[in-house]
């Protein structure tokens, strides 16, 4: 299609219709018109986002201690497994560009190959983003909430945060994460007790470490907590869950939407739809939407993980 | 498309591997954390200035060229980008700048 038989006619009939002054089909101009909006609702998620973490700066959960872990590894890996999940993401987005492109070319085997891929990788992101919401919620270290609602860590003298296991277990048979082991509040809170050297610490950057008396003090009207939810978050600020649960969760819910699209897609490309059509517009179509999802993916990983 | 749209898949690798390095460039950053980028300026370190920068430059290749936006008219192009480029700015100052008087 050349641009230069969709630009004004030459009789000057501008209103007589037929014109298209961006020279792109309806379904696209369209497609681009509501990735527009869904971009705005994203902005929103996240400068509310940035607002809230700034107000709580010095106490707000540093990103690399939350999410540590990595499969088949022990320790803590921090943004490994993000950097993965950004690799997949943008990978699919290349196998969604080239199955374009197959398109363009009316090469069907071609459009089949590198749209499966993409629909593979789709699966596979939102696979890992299951497994890290589920390494989330069950919780790493545990923590203490106070009466005030405030999350506080228990730390040795060197200022390491101790997890329940190793403070129940000892430090050389507990482990660094709790791997779900749930722990009776009564049980932590003696076993703190016990511990002359351990006392609490506010996460974040600027948190600060409670004298070993008011730690003590504290803890008479504190209660234990693991994992993240909705009402409780052991890593700290209450919000930082409701935030990471909203803003990851509304965009794996894109990624899903894309990956049925990109399937009811797929499917008609495997009828051969487009090919009888003439012209495999329908893939460009949810292509740029798939590679929004990648764009958004993006500014989630810069403004959660990162910044 | 617009006749000037690149030929073979060439260009999709190369902005494919520009993406992973950039991806790279901040992983390991975030790892490391330099010392000397995380002096203060304007508020926020200079290490988030540049995950930032580095966020934008990927976002316009997506947009550029995944999404084939620089093979479109300019009108259109102007008709995407505008919207964005005004809007997104606007909420995050107001919505900052107003954040700043909260709880007191």
């Amino acid at each position: 299609m050349a641009t230069s038989t969709l630009e004004m006619d030459q009789d000057g009939k501008v209103w007589g219709g037929g014109n298209r002054p961006f020279g792109a089909p309806y379904g696209k101009l369209m497609m681009w018109f509501f990735l527009i909006s869904d971009a705005l609702t994203f902005s929103g998620f996240l400068t509310a986002y940035g607002m809230i973490r700034f107000k709580n700066e010095m106490t707000w959960p540093v990103a690399e201690d939350v999410f540590t872990h990595f499969p088949f590894l022990e320790g803590d890996h921090p943004l490994l497994y993000v950097a993965l999940m950004t690799f997949i993401l943008i990978m699919s987005s290349v196998t969604m560009v080239l199955a374009v492109h197959a398109g363009d070319h009316m090469n069907k085997k071609g459009v089949i190959l590198w749209m499966f891929l993409t629909i593979i990788g789709g699966a596979i992101f939102l696979g890992s983003q299951a497994w890290e919401w589920y390494h989330f919620i069950i919780g790493d270290k545990g923590a203490i909430e106070l009466k005030d609602q405030n999350i506080v860590h228990v730390v040795g003298a060197d200022g390491e945060t101790i997890s329940f296991s190793q403070l129940i277990h000892g430090l050389e048979e507990g482990h660094a994460s709790n791997h779900g082991e749930e722990f009776a509040q009564e049980e932590v809170f003696a076993a703190f007790r016990a511990n002359e050297s351990y006392t609490l610490k506010e996460p974040g950057k600027a948190g600060k470490t409670f004298s070993r008396s008011e730690a003590l003090d504290a803890l008479n009207s504190a209660s234990a907590v693991q994992g993240a939810n909705m009402r409780h978050n052991e890593y700290g600020k209450q919000q930082f869950a409701n935030f990471f649960f909203f803003i990851t969760g509304f965009h794996g819910f894109h990624v899903f939407s894309g990956v049925v699209l990109n399937f009811i897609i797929f499917y008609n490309v495997l009828l051969g739809t487009y090919e009888r059509r003439g012209h495999y517009k329908m893939v460009e179509k949810v292509g740029l939407y798939w590679h929004f999802v990648d764009l958004v993916w993006v500014f989630v990983f810069t403004f959660f993980y990162l910044v | 498309m617009a006749d000037n749209h690149p030929q073979g898949t060439g260009w999709i690798w190369k902005t494919f591997w520009i993406l992973l390095i950039i991806t790279a460039v901040e992983v390991a950053l975030g790892i490391i954390k330099p010392g000397f980028l995380l002096g203060n300026l304007f508020g926020t370190s200079i290490l988030n200035y540049i995950f930032i920068i580095l966020t934008l430059v990927k976002a316009y290749f997506i947009v550029a060229f995944f999404m084939h936006l620089k093979y479109e008219k300019t009108s259109f192009n102007w008709t995407i980008y505008l919207p964005a480029l005004i809007l997104i700015p606007y909420l995050t100052f107001i919505v900052l700048t107003e954040g700043s008087y909260m709880f007191g």
